[in-house]
């Protein structure tokens, strides 16, 4: 019995153990720095916002889809927010257009691909041009300094210290993987995902509504970028125009470090929350070890393809 | 003996091409029929127009008693009826494990949405063991399909169809590209169809496999029928012959 559950979750068992090597690794490299409680605090604050944006793709990705366009999404989001905000000064207003120009922007994506039919990379790499030209034109390269946000009741509930030390943001990571999670494993509609990623045709024979799922998980990725866009707003009391630009890469690897399976159907959300956890903690594992920066995007290299060699020598093993 | 589907007649036409001629056709109650014939004799025709697939053109049908008309007959109201066509390749997803599979689009769930999973297991076990007789063999709920063979693969669709209750399943060659040993499995499941009290349409153009496990034997060529025969009324070589004889003919 334990053996077979060892069997069933040996992906997450092995990224979870991944983490804990990387963990060690920088404790013995920098122990003044990985030894005390500030630094996990700081990951706390810092990896929930490409982390969130993780999560949602994993669900993009395990349905056969791909979504390149929430960097630009985050930008129009993040806008939309802090401008409404400056202009009426109810920040709960701005957060609820924000949510809605993230679930538009996700809602033009599915159409575009599941309606017209163009194939989802193509479809929103055309969508990321166009949003950040869009934010670019409305701002005019200007950026939006919304330093009272910090004053608004809003701010605490999310991005505030619990008990005045855990990031609220780090609580909102936590709840919406855990949503995600039972909504993948637990529900139909994570039921028709997978199926969709795995075999569009089969899922279509045994009554799946394929178009309203594969739109829907559109929808709910440009939902959680607006959000992800949203805490950053709050955190950095400031947007500018590049906003999300650099999370593209970071967000990508996260999910496939996690074992989500580029070619659909197949991915875990625990695997995603590992994934970029391991990802957050590389930048400043490296540089309080010692090295300098430069090294950070080499490691992440080295970690991305040796878990994806990893994984596709199991499966060609047919051991996952 | 109850009829399932009574055929009284049937034409159907493609244009200027004529696919069907006054066919009959019956098929009773823990009855497995092996429907034979050359490739364009109008096996397909036929059982797309009990699927609900193609409307008929001329005859009568009868599902379970009921007259149907053929514009009113479509793939759900067959469905209805409890007849439902197992596909070998397009019905399952591979990378999703068995009780993912076995529930798909039907699954058992709360009032929200979520699946009861522990429950759906306990089923998949049910069904493989008592439904299909697959035991043993590392098979479990948690399998993954890509990891059957083929053989396993169509049992796992026929214990599917016989769980949701059709009494009518529809296999459209079921044994093209399959091994010898994988073959014999799904002759055995084609027997716990019957031995499950449902009814099965097989259709194939290989008798060997057809004879062994069918009741009786329709045969088709051009559109009609040309030979109807019960298994204990003829010898496997006998129906060779006779299936020569009618491809001769033409």
């Amino acid at each position: 019995m334990l053996k077979t559950t060892f069997n069933r979750f040996k992906l997450q068992f092995g990224i979870f153990f991944m983490l804990l090597i990387l963990i060690i690794i920088f404790m013995i490299l920098s122990p003044s720095t990985f030894l005390s409680k500030r630094i996990y605090i700081s990951f706390m604050s810092t990896i929930p916002f490409a982390a969130i944006l993780a999560l949602g793709l994993t669900l993009v990705i395990i349905s056969g889809d791909m979504d390149l366009s929430f960097p630009s999404v985050m930008a129009i989001s993040g806008f939309t927010f802090s401008s409404l905000f400056l202009s009426t000064g109810n920040a709960l207003i701005a957060l609820i257009a924000a949510l809605m120009v993230g679930m538009g922007a996700g809602l033009i994506n599915g159409f575009i691909v599941v309606k017209i039919g163009v194939p989802s990379i193509i479809a929103t790499i055309g969508m990321q041009f166009f949003w950040r030209g869009l934010t670019t034109v409305i701002c005019e390269g200007m950026s939006n300094s919304i330093v009272a946000v910090r004053e608004t009741t809003l701010h605490p509930l999310f991005v505030g210290r619990v008990g005045s030390v855990i990031p609220a943001q780090a609580l909102w990571f936590l709840g919406i993987a855990i949503f995600l999670w039972s909504l993948l494993n637990r529900h139909t509609f994570g039921d028709s995902i997978r199926f969709i990623g795995d075999n569009t045709q089969t899922a279509r024979i045994m009554g799946i509504n394929v178009d309203y799922v594969r739109i829907l998980v559109f929808v709910q990725m440009g939902l959680l970028t607006a959000f992800s866009s949203v805490l950053v707003c709050f955190e950095m009391a400031n947007w500018w125009p590049t906003q999300g630009e650099g999370y593209m890469l970071l967000v990508f690897a996260s999910v496939f470090i996690g074992g989500t399976s580029v070619f659909g159907g197949r991915g875990t959300i625990v695997g995603t929350f590992i994934g970029s956890i391991i990802i957050g903690i590389i930048e400043a594992g490296v540089i309080s070890s010692g090295y300098s920066g430069f090294w950070t995007r080499l490691i992440y290299g080295v970690i991305v393809v040796a878990s994806v060699s990893v994984y596709a020598i199991m499966m060609k093993k047919k051991a996952l | 003996m109850e009829k399932l589907i009574q055929m009284r007649g049937i034409g159907k036409k493609f244009g200027e091409i004529v696919a069907l001629q006054d066919v009959d056709f019956e098929l009773g109650k823990k009855e497995v029929v092996g429907l034979l014939g050359d490739n364009g004799a109008g096996k397909s025709t036929l059982i797309k127009i009990i699927t609900g697939v193609y409307p008929f053109d001329g005859g009568e049908m009868f599902i379970r008693g009921t007259k149907v008309s053929p514009q009113r007959y479509t793939v759900q109201e067959a469905r209805k009826f409890g007849i439902e066509t197992v596909y070998q390749e397009r019905s399952l997803g591979e990378r999703q494990p068995l009780w993912r599979n076995i529930f798909i689009g039907r699954h058992v769930t709360n009032s929200f949405g979520y699946i009861k999973v522990r429950k759906e297991k306990e089923e998949t076990i049910n069904i493989l063991r008592n439904l299909i007789g697959l035991k043993g063999a590392g098979i479990s709920p948690d399998s993954f399909v890509g990891m059957l063979s083929g053989g396993e693969r169509q049992g796992i669709a026929i214990g599917r169809a016989m769980y949701f209750k059709s009494e009518i399943i529809v296999l459209d060659e079921p044994t093209t590209a399959l091994s010898l040993k994988e073959v014999e499995k799904v002759l055995t499941f084609i027997n716990m169809i019957r031995e499950n009290g449902k009814s099965c349409i097989y259709i194939s153009h290989n008798i060997y496999h057809v004879y062994s496990v069918s009741d009786r034997f329709v045969i088709l060529e051009r559109g009609r029928v040309v030979g109807h025969y019960r298994r204990s009324e003829l010898s496997l070589e006998e129906l060779s012959e006779k299936l020569m004889l009618h491809a001769k003919s033409d």
